[in-house]
């Protein structure tokens, strides 16, 4: 790595600590507008005078507020977020049993999004104002329009209420739940890895749906940003170098032109994963995915804050972090970067 | 065409104004035909149009008064009576949408009201004064930006409690960043001009400066990007409607009418189907006049 290169990376470093730093003070901000007073939750509206000021002082709810910031950020990074009022469970041992759902179902989507939409981009550009460019226009400008929610519900109403196509809400049929010890966490993979197919086509079959709504998102954002690119690529004099050599308009098309844009696109597909598990809160509600999306809203709606605030800043510390890997990626592959 | 509309015309037009009255009128009158002839960002006028018509005229035009409960023609499908059909208190849908239009352009309008003045304040802020103060303020853009919106904006109102007063607040609390960048762009390209240093030397204050002649020429990019983002920005209140923590029953608020439809999904379609219908329509309108605005007012595109 050059000098230039290595200021820039620590730059890039410094700032996501700094994201992270921002993360836990808004966390924190947020316990502390809270509403609802959180000694009378321990001690109860009736108890005395010296009851409270003793439970207040052992909450530390006495010491001055940068004190008490210092206390959270200790308790967060030794993994503590304390326990969730609903679940009863510690809220680190319900995010672990709640992520692997998120992650298979934004990986899935991620995966429609890539497959469908980098060759459909390519094409696109291909034929600049072809029905296929204007079908991507249109496909880009809806995935921007729609609420995700909705579309989720539409689909449950068309491919499996009425046309019975795919699964219904859920991860899988009741009938297999709680069959499969998990390794992964991932269904897919655990049931492959065990070679029970009954289960991994329950799996495969609930995914489906919601997998295809989220993967719309993803494949409109990724078809659209594809198309930009090839067609910047497109101008290029190396491209008219190319099919003056007598190359193939698809040797030109997906090796030379794609070849190129592959790197930027690292970045774009980061993007869109990051904001598929942004996406996953309202589109597990809908289907009833048991992922942190869901956990995160049942939390919410019964201000369980303990839990709110370990489930956003898990996300946010994943959302931060898929952004800096796309980063670095995007350093260590573009050789003009170095 | 006349003599007399191709003499004004060609007034507008012309190469050589005569005075700053047809200058200003001939450039307003260029960026309007460009605007014209983008097809697509018309189609977004008109829908948003529309909308504003509706939340005006919603008392006029509704067929029903929006909570007037028919209780005998509950979930009643579309028909000649009820053009989008009737909600499970037998309550007409598009009066319901009709009225829901003034919430959401509420919606809109608030967040706008909040978010654009804090992100024009802090980035011509952080671009005239440089040094300590850029670097201080940005670095809390940057923070804001690269957290999980949509999450952030959750979180706030579960701490704050549901209603759409505390939605419109946490939304504009992480829609003002974007605004921030692109005034703080704005404001470097222009803080070096004759005419600001002209300002300062007849004594004018750093407010002043900031207020009277960097923000005015911040105005332009801040609207395209505050039209481009307002279509998000409605996705997320119905997003919040739709989880509880928005708007709550019985005002009908897109969101919530959606959630209230999901019961009936199965057998009652429209209940649901149609305020998301609404949603997309009205983003979509968002969506199409900001690309238009884009192509036509940002000079970098042409």
């Amino acid at each position: 790595m050059t000098p230039k290169a290595a200021t820039a990376a620590l730059r890039l470093l410094a700032q996501v600590l700094l994201t992270l730093f921002g993360l836990l003070l808004a966390t924190f901000l947020i316990a502390r507008v809270v509403p609802i007073d959180p000694v009378l939750a321990v001690v109860g509206d009736r108890a005395s005078a010296e009851v409270y000021q003793r439970v207040r002082a052992e909450l530390g709810l006495d010491q001055p507020l940068w004190v008490q910031f210092y206390r959270y950020v200790s308790l967060v990074l030794h993994g503590d977020f304390g326990r969730s009022v609903l679940t009863r469970n510690l809220v680190t041992a319900d995010i672990a049993r709640f992520l692997p759902a998120t992650i298979e179902l934004a990986t899935a989507a991620t995966a429609l999004g890539v497959l469908l939409g980098i060759p459909l981009g390519v094409l696109a550009a291909a034929r600049q104002g072809s029905w296929l460019d204007q079908l991507i226009r249109v496909v880009g400008l809806l995935g921007y329009s729609i609420p995700v929610f909705w579309l989720g519900l539409m689909a449950l109403l068309v491919f499996y209420a009425e046309i019975g196509w795919a699964a219904g809400p859920g991860r899988l049929d009741v009938f297999y739940e709680d069959r499969l010890a998990p390794t992964t966490g991932l269904l897919l993979v655990d049931s492959a890895l065990a070679g029970d197919w009954a289960i991994f086509r329950s799996a495969l079959a609930h995914l489906l749906l919601p997998a295809g709504v989220l993967g719309y998102f993803s494949l409109a954002y990724i078809s659209r940003m594809t198309r930009s690119f090839m067609l910047d690529q497109l101008g290029e004099e190396y491209i008219v170098t190319a099919r003056a050599k007598g190359l193939s308009e698809a040797r030109v098309l997906w090796r030379h032109a794609l070849g190129n844009v592959l790197m930027p696109l690292v970045t774009v597909i980061a993007l869109s994963y990051a904001s598929l598990l942004e996406g996953s809160v309202l589109t597990e509600t809908v289907f009833a995915w048991p992922g942190i999306g869901s956990y995160l809203t049942n939390s919410l709606l019964s201000i369980d804050m303990n839990a709110v605030l370990g489930g956003t800043l898990v996300v946010g510390v994943i959302f931060v972090t898929v952004n800096l890997l796309a980063d670095l990626l995007y350093r260590l592959l573009d050789p003009r970067m170095r | 065409m006349t003599e007399g509309t191709r003499s004004w015309q060609d007034w507008l037009a012309s190469d050589a104004p005569a005075s700053r009255r047809q200058a200003r009128l001939g450039e307003a009158w260029r960026l309007l035909r460009a605007f014209l002839r983008h097809r697509l960002a018309v189609a977004g006028l008109i829908i948003l149009g529309l909308l504003l018509l509706a939340a005006l005229l919603a008392p006029l035009v509704a067929p029903y008064p929006p909570a007037a409960q028919h209780l005998a023609e509950r979930l009643a499908p579309p028909g000649a009576q009820h053009w989008l059909g009737t909600d499970e208190f037998g309550r007409d849908i598009l009066s319901r949408l009709l009225y829901g239009a003034r919430i959401t352009l509420g919606i809109v309008a608030l967040v706008t009201a909040i978010a654009a003045p804090v992100g024009l304040a802090v980035g011509c802020t952080a671009g005239y004064l440089g040094g300590w103060a850029d670097a201080a303020l940005m670095r809390l853009t940057d923070v804001f930006l690269a957290l999980p919106r949509l999450i952030l904006a959750l979180a706030f109102v579960a701490a704050l409690g549901a209603g759409i007063e505390n939605a419109i607040l946490a939304i504009a609390l992480v829609a003002w960043p974007p605004y921030a960048r692109i005034a703080r762009a704005e404001t470097l390209t222009v803080r070096r001009t004759d005419f600001i240093a002209a300002a300062r030397l007849m004594g004018a204050s750093a407010a002043r400066i900031v207020l009277r002649h960097i923000m005015p020429l911040c105005l332009a990019s801040v609207i395209v990007r505050v039209s481009l983002d307002m279509a998000g920005v409605i996705l997320i209140a119905a997003g919040l409607g739709f989880l509880g923590l928005g708007a709550q029953p019985p005002s009908p608020e897109w969101g919530a009418m959606i959630a209230a439809g999901r019961k009936f999904m199965l057998d009652q379609w429209w209940v649901g189907a149609m305020p998301g219908i609404a949603v997309a329509v009205v983003s979509l309108g968002f969506n199409l006049l900001g690309d238009g605005l884009r192509d036509v007012l940002d000079p970098k595109q042409r």
